[in-house]
């Protein structure tokens, strides 16, 4: 981090981070009269795991949905690979190459895991109503390269043994790990995860720490996630975003923001005298 | 051994086998393994294609004959070339287990003083990183799956892949060198070097030779029959000597195709989908098929439930006869056909076993009901008595004469004796060459003749002629007034229950007998549920009163059906306790093989022993537990002790004459 320029840095463990791939100025976001989001800025570099985080109420999630285009701030800009972002449908954000996860799973139960997954390759697929229909020629074809990628998907977040079952049958730390294999399928180029880990164990987490890691790692995945658990959040993420009240309260290395007094304070409480 | 046998066409080690498979039938498959969801096949030429190119990345790396090396991965065929491709640049591959703890695995790497390690993953790697500096032979480590591993030193690391390729490269400069080496093995040679659990002390690697493993595997194969269709799921540990007769020796011998399931977790469905005609599992994974069978008839509806009983009755009683094509009534037969129809079959194939004409059992015994729910449903499940020094096979059962309670007739080339102590001894031509580095041992083992100590207690029954195995010699006790106490055989009887998955029995110089119980959580998890019993831990749950309750009831079964055995009925459990924690390989209370280490586990529960026999009804204990990763934490729990009731026998005055 001690080398930081506009083309990017080099981690301690000897990670290349490149040049600022998406950058949030002055975003404000209101409900009617209250304020979400707060004149807030920061960027995400390329291939760095990013994260946010702040106590319940902070304004989070409304900022990765900020990100994924679900909500449009009143005021301030997002700028992506280098040009400002139009107001866009989320269906348009991820046609960008940005994906996500949902802190409240959102999976098709009654499908198997497969086809769940299968279901984050829609934008590689182009075959037509009739095509898909009779099953000849370009849907047959889409289907088998797309089922290629996905089950090196499933292989790599060691899931083969689900892959027949139904969701709605898994437990939650392998649903959320099909979230994850699913906006994975999309070959994003930014992966937006809201709350990963919440509601796991200390196993289930290390095991996401390290799939998160090794996503990261293995695809050059530009991660930006929600997190609650603190320790987990130092371990994964090179720079941190704190947020309390919709305001930015800190911004940089986890030592840095453990070390920041405003953070210390919105995270254990300070004495108001 | 007495006769050298010569070994047959030249065929004299395994990388020779490999050669010749890979003329005679070269396009026909020897390697399955489930990848990306599809079974991707390497045919016999192929296979060879990639041994090749492995062994001779290996002589580009600088492996020397009579270098050792180490194979560390779960069943997937690049391990099985591996060792292949170590035999044939002259190295001795040494499999291990792969979920050793890093300390037992520095013991055996630094006992073998091994160079190289040819490993699955950035796991083994790390563990092996964790204890290099005790080992200064370890020169080059070789993985299979890069993931995690980029940022690693690459200086003595290498990718699987990118040694082949190296192979390829430098095909003109060693080809020769390969040659030579290859045509320099004989039956002599060393074929592998296996490490033996050990139910006590260190382990020992055993040296088999060339002619150890071909003869073993070929004479085996002719008494089954084995063809080069057969089909096996090669899922057992590779450092398990079963596995490498099956996957490798007999598998080059016949010719016959090894398949690798995808993961562990999805072993199940691969059998299922491989449907194969030759299957050997440890008692332990009939057990627990078995259990998962009786959890799922328990959960379905009363018509299925009854149907079920019904046939299972009824297959009970005839089916093991029509398999040995004995006398069976017309009726009986065609309601058995009838069960066929409805229940058995579609059994057998959920289970993956509809295909299997020949399917073994060893490493334990098995529980007769077990064993006979196997038989009754028409799989021809027979037993093997045998060990790694034996090269496996001491002692087989013949199609046709296969029981519970014995092990078979001594394998084809076998001898065997019984000592005047009661103990088996056998030579033979798959008996081991030595203990490496173990000259006593050796020596205590296998004497001057070539007879082999099993360190099991058993005697040739009249009539049959076929071997019986009371238990381990050194299990095997008398009780306080004298009689004979066979712990295994009584814990067999509790482990038959589905809802007991293991059972450490007592009684050795005591009055009574008495028992450790484990309960096995997926069962008793489950029938938890439909009653409506909460629980958040192993512990809460084997706490349970109602539990205890229920496994009560069961030794007392067990207590019931002792009594009618004339020779055990005093070895009846009279106290027993469920233990807080599952006994695990972990802390040193089985062996990786999952046997149970009596020695260790009576002096570490020493104070809960004490408490089975003093007459209270509970105690507190606190027990040190390993994790997976090597971190060390503390369990305590207050147990409850449960007498249970006994048939009152009358004592034998004086024993059988």
């Amino acid at each position: 981090m001690n080398d930081m320029t506009p083309d990017g840095y080099t981690t301690e463990d000897g990670r290349k981070i490149g040049a600022v791939v998406m950058e949030m100025r002055n975003i404000t976001l209101r409900f009617g009269g209250v304020v979400a989001i707060q004149d807030i800025s920061f960027d995400i570099r390329e291939g760095e795991i990013r994260a946010i985080i702040g106590p319940n109420g902070a304004g989070k999630s409304s900022m990765l949905n900020v990100i994924s285009g679900f909500y449009h701030p009143q005021e301030g800009e997002v700028w992506y690979k280098g040009a400002k972002r139009p107001t866009m449908k989320p269906y348009e954000v991820a046609q960008q190459g940005i994906a996500r996860t949902f802190q409240n799973i959102a999976l098709f139960e009654g499908m198997t895991v497969l086809d769940n997954v299968m279901t984050g390759r829609i934008r590689q697929m182009s075959a037509g109503l009739l095509s898909q229909a009779i099953w000849k020629g370009k849907a047959e074809r889409e289907e088998v390269e797309n089922r290629e990628v996905v089950e090196k998907i499933i292989d790599f977040l060691e899931i083969q043994h689900i892959r027949k079952t139904p969701v709605g049958r898994l437990p939650y730390g392998l649903k959320k790990r099909v979230e994850l294999a699913r906006a994975l399928a999309a070959e994003p180029s930014i992966l937006l995860l809201d709350e990963p880990m919440a509601g796991m164990n200390v196993e289930e987490k290390e095991d996401m720490s390290r799939f998160i890691l090794d996503v990261n790692d293995e695809f050059g995945t530009t991660i930006a996630l929600i997190e609650h658990d603190m320790g987990v959040v130092m371990d994964l993420s090179d720079r941190v975003v704190v947020m309390d009240y919709g305001k930015k309260i800190g911004d940089g290395s986890p030592d840095e923001v453990r070390q920041n007094q405003a953070v210390i304070d919105a995270y254990l409480g300070v004495a108001h005298d | 051994m007495a006769q050298p046998s010569q070994a047959t066409d030249g065929m004299d080690s395994v990388p020779a086998l490999l050669q010749r498979n890979a003329t005679r039938f070269g396009d026909k498959p020897a390697y399955r393994e489930k990848e990306y969801g599809i079974w991707q096949c390497w045919t016999w030429a192929e296979a060879e294609k990639e041994i090749e190119s492995l062994a001779l990345g290996l002589i580009n790396l600088g492996v020397n004959e009579g270098d050792f090396i180490a194979i560390i991965g779960r069943n997937r065929p690049h391990f099985y070339w591996s060792m292949v491709a170590a035999q044939s640049v002259g190295a001795i591959p040494v499999p291990l287990y792969q979920d050793a703890a890093a300390d037992e695995m520095a013991y055996v790497m630094d006992h073998c003083g091994a160079r190289f390690a040819i490993v699955q993953d950035q796991e083994q790697v790390d563990k092996l990183i964790e204890v290099q500096e005790g080992l200064h032979q370890l020169e080059h480590m070789i993985y299979v799956d890069p993931r995690g591993l980029r940022k690693y030193d690459h200086h003595k690391l290498h990718r699987y892949i990118d040694i082949q390729e190296q192979g390829r490269a430098a095909y003109y400069e060693w080809i020769e060198d390969l040659k030579a080496r290859r045509e320099k093995l004989t039956y002599d040679s060393v074929c592998v070097m296996l490490y033996t659990s050990g139910t006590t002390g260190k382990p020992k690697g055993v040296v088999l030779s060339n002619r150890n493993i071909i003869e073993a595997s070929k004479s085996s194969s002719e008494f089954d029959k084995l063809t080069r269709d057969e089909e096996v799921l090669a899922y057992l540990p590779m450092a398990w000597v079963g596995d490498f007769i099956f996957s490798i020796g007999q598998a080059y011998w016949c010719g016959f195709c090894v398949n690798c399931p995808e993961s562990p977790e999805t072993m199940q469905t691969d059998l299922r989908e491989i449907g194969p005609t030759y299957y050997f599992a440890p008692p332990r994974v009939f057990e627990t098929q078995l259990t998962n069978v009786m959890i799922r008839m328990e959960d379905s509806g009363k018509l299925k439930k009854w149907l079920f009983d019904r046939f299972m009755a009824h297959a009970r009683r005839v089916g093991p006869a029509i398999l040995d094509g004995k006398p069976v009534g017309g009726m009986d037969r065609l309601k058995y056909a009838l069960g066929n129809l409805f229940i058995y079959g579609p059994l057998k194939d959920t289970l993956g076993l509809g295909r299997v004409r020949v399917g073994y059992t060893a490493g334990e015994a098995i529980g007769p009901e077990i064993f006979d729910f196997y038989r009754s449903l028409g799989i021809n499940l027979k037993q093997l008595y045998g060990q790694t020094e034996a090269s496996v096979f001491i002692t087989l059962q013949p199609d046709g004469e296969v029981r519970s309670d014995t092990v078979g007739v001594p394998a084809p080339g076998v001898e065997i004796r019984i000592s005047d102590t009661g103990e088996v001894f056998y030579r033979g031509p798959g008996t081991f060459e030595y203990y490496y580095k173990n000259e006593e041992s050796t020596k205590k083992t296998k004497d001057s003749e070539g007879w082999v100590a099993t360190g099991d207690a058993g005697f040739f029954e009249d009539g049959s002629g076929h071997l019986r195995i009371i238990d381990r010699a050194k299990d095997v006790g008398k009780m306080a007034d004298g009689q004979m106490f066979a712990p295994k055989y009584v814990e067999n009887k509790l482990k038959f229950y589905p809802n007991i998955l293991e059972a450490v029995v007592f009684g050795h110089q005591r009055e009574q007998c008495s028992a450790f119980i484990n309960i096995d959580l997926t069962a008793v998890g489950n029938w938890a549920e439909r009653n409506n019993i909460g629980y958040a831990s192993y512990q809460e749950l084997a706490g349970n009163p109602r539990v205890l309750d229920m496994i009560q009831s069961h030794v007392e079964e067990v207590n019931r059906s002792l009594a009618d055995d004339p020779m055990l009925s005093h070895c009846q459990v009279h106290r027993f306790l469920v233990l807080h924690k599952e006994l695990d390989a972990d802390d040193g209370e089985m062996t990786r093989t999952r046997k149970v280490r009596r020695g260790v586990i009576s002096e570490k529960f020493e104070d809960l022993l004490g408490a089975l026999y003093d007459g209270s009804s509970e105690i507190f204990t606190t027990t040190e537990v390993t994790y997976e990763d090597g971190r060390k934490g503390a369990i305590s729990a207050t147990l409850q002790i449960r007498d249970a009731a006994v048939v009152p026998v009358e004592t034998i005055k004086v024993a059988a004459e």
